[in-house]
């Protein structure tokens, strides 16, 4: 997805719920934030949005830090303390990665970095530099054509609230990929760092089994 | 969050330059303990970025060793006398690796036993071994903690204690090292090779790493400030191809162990010749069980030889209120693998 794209899908053109609750916010508290970055485009929106996070507001020593994220740079002018995760959902607009717990015990926020799964709430932003790092929004051949392991979560009714869906979603693609998805043992061990507080573990273990001999035949 | 300065550093030697360099940032208040190094190695992480973001930890400088070279520092090397890993080998590289699954099970293990795939994505082994305590009065600044601020008591010895260790506390701390590739290479005779010691690089021994509490248990291993692991030498020895950890937790995976028993055996029909063993969850620092392999040698191996051995590594044993229960469970674990590791197809 391209950062025009995000704009659309949430941060700021068309209306949406996250936009609506943006304006709503930045109202309340006289911040004239949601129609400024409206008006202006991506570029100065996501500096804006920047600007707004505590840990950028009383630093004396941002840098710039090129992240390559879905394939697409973001330069980015960061606080070195930014996480990976605040850096994708509060700099670069892809709110699709979740922060949970922000301790490395949830999971959701699970991206790839290089291929592999890790925690994008435990990783300075910083130290992502040069890596390539595919979050949700990452996924999908385009077109609106989900991948197979996006289908597989709706196929199989694999979640109820959704807010753990991206990272057990992004956790899946490499639990498959590593060749830790053979049974259903396997996928709940190689799961375990996901947690789902509705519980909807049964399903997702169909999902990650269903999608991984769609994955084998491509 | 505190402030700090970020470097990275692109050679093992200019890592180690940065740490002694120590430039303090404009601004930054002074530290709140001597436990809290001014400045801190960073490679994945996964503990340390978790006790910064709870102000545990307060370092001014971090130096990225991440870019060190990989063909050496991030590398598994597999020799007939041991294993050199690299401290930059991620925790998951080493647990798939075909020579650590097949001749080091023990090592395999205790590393696909630990924290989650993500978290072992990241985690480096140099890391993983010099992990802090997860003590829940360590985690939280507002508490009294010996290990987190020097002479501020220890809130643990009559609070929530059923988590903290058995074996090698003291009057100070009760804190559990919470770690178990650590028991894999304290069984195993590992050794650590550094940079940046008292004189220059050198070789520790693993059992000479940690330090126990005594009083002064904000101080957790002997390396210098600014020291650096850069690998970890295994031994290969006749017990290290039969060899498995057991660990017991609270839930099934993803979860610090309870009790946990690190085991390798020589056997000779029966007998035992030689008996490696090391105990988790339930002592202060990585925890070799010296007594048992000494009551086990020369004896043939049954359940009721294994439960002797097992009482003799836990006859030290000084339990708190709530966490007693751990000698039983603790001598159980020890059985269970000492009878399973007996039983392997080697």
């Amino acid at each position: 997805m391209s950062r025009s794209d995000a704009s659309k899908d949430g941060t700021g053109g068309a209306f949406s719920r996250r936009g609506f609750i943006r304006g709503a916010a930045s109202s309340a508290v006289a911040l004239p934030f949601a129609a400024g970055a409206i008006a202006k485009g991506p570029e100065a929106q996501i500096s804006e949005i920047g600007s707004r996070t505590p840990a950028a507001a009383d630093s004396v020593d941002s840098q710039a830090v090129a992240l390559r994220i879905n394939g697409q740079l973001h330069s980015l002018s960061l606080d070195p303390r930014t996480t990976l995760l605040d850096a994708v959902r509060d700099h670069a607009g892809l709110t699709g990665t979740k922060k949970g717990c922000g301790h490395g015990q949830c999971g959701a926020c699970t991206v790839h970095m290089d291929g592999k799964r890790i925690l994008s709430c435990l990783t300075f932003a910083v130290m992502a530099e040069g890596h390539d790092i595919t979050t949700i929004e990452g996924l999908a051949a385009g077109a609106g054509e989900l991948h197979p392991m996006q289908q597989a979560f709706i196929d199989q009714d694999a979640f109820q609230c959704g807010y753990c869906t991206p990272g057990q979603i992004m956790s899946a693609i490499a639990c498959v990929r590593e060749g830790h998805a053979t049974s259903a043992a396997d996928i709940r061990e190689y799961m375990s760092g996901n947690l789902c507080r509705c519980a909807a573990y049964p399903n997702i273990v169909a999902a990650v089994a269903q999608a991984r001999e769609r994955m084998q035949e491509d | 969050m505190e402030r700090f300065a970020y470097r990275r550093a692109t050679s093992a030697a200019a890592a180690v330059h940065m740490a002694r360099a120590t430039p303090e940032l404009p601004g930054v208040h002074a530290r709140r303990s001597a436990a809290d190094s001014a400045t801190q190695f960073i490679a994945g992480g996964t503990n340390l970025t978790d006790y910064m973001t709870l102000n545990v930890l307060q370092p001014s400088v971090l130096v990225d060793i991440n870019r060190l070279p990989q063909e050496s520092h991030a590398r598994i090397e597999s020799r007939t006398t041991g294993l050199r890993l690299g401290a930059l080998v991620r925790m998951a590289e080493a647990e798939e690796h075909p020579v650590i699954r097949s001749r080091y099970p023990l090592i395999r293990d205790t590393l696909v036993l630990a924290a989650s795939r993500q978290i072992r994505n990241m985690a480096s082994l140099g890391g993983n071994i010099l992990q802090r305590t997860r003590c829940e009065y360590y985690r939280e600044p507002s508490w009294a903690c010996n290990k987190r601020l020097p002479g501020s008591g220890c809130a643990a010895l009559e609070g929530i204690n059923r988590q903290h260790a058995i074996l090698g506390t003291s009057e100070h701390c009760i804190a559990t090292y919470a770690g178990d590739f650590a028991q894999a290479l304290i069984a195993l005779d590992a050794s650590v090779q550094t940079l940046g010691g008292p004189s220059g690089g050198r070789r520790i021994a693993f059992a000479d790493l940690h330090r126990l509490p005594g009083a002064t248990p904000h101080i957790e291993t002997n390396l210098a400030p600014g020291e650096l692991i850069t690998f970890i030498d295994v031994p290969a020895g006749p017990w290290t191809a039969r060899s498995r950890y057991v660990k017991v937790r609270d839930r099934q995976s993803y979860q610090f162990a309870v009790t946990s028993a690190a085991v390798a055996l020589h056997l000779d029909g029966g007998t035992v010749r030689e008996a490696r063993i090391a105990l988790g969850g339930v002592a202060s620092v990585p925890w070799r069980a010296r007594e048992s392999e000494e009551f086990l040698k020369g004896k043939i191996l049954d359940e009721a030889v294994a439960t002797k051995a097992a009482d003799a590594a836990f006859s030290d044993a000084r339990v708190r209120a709530q966490n007693a229960f751990k000698v039983p469970v603790g001598k159980q674990t020890l059985v269970r693998a000492l009878l399973e590791t007996q039983a392997m197809q080697v």
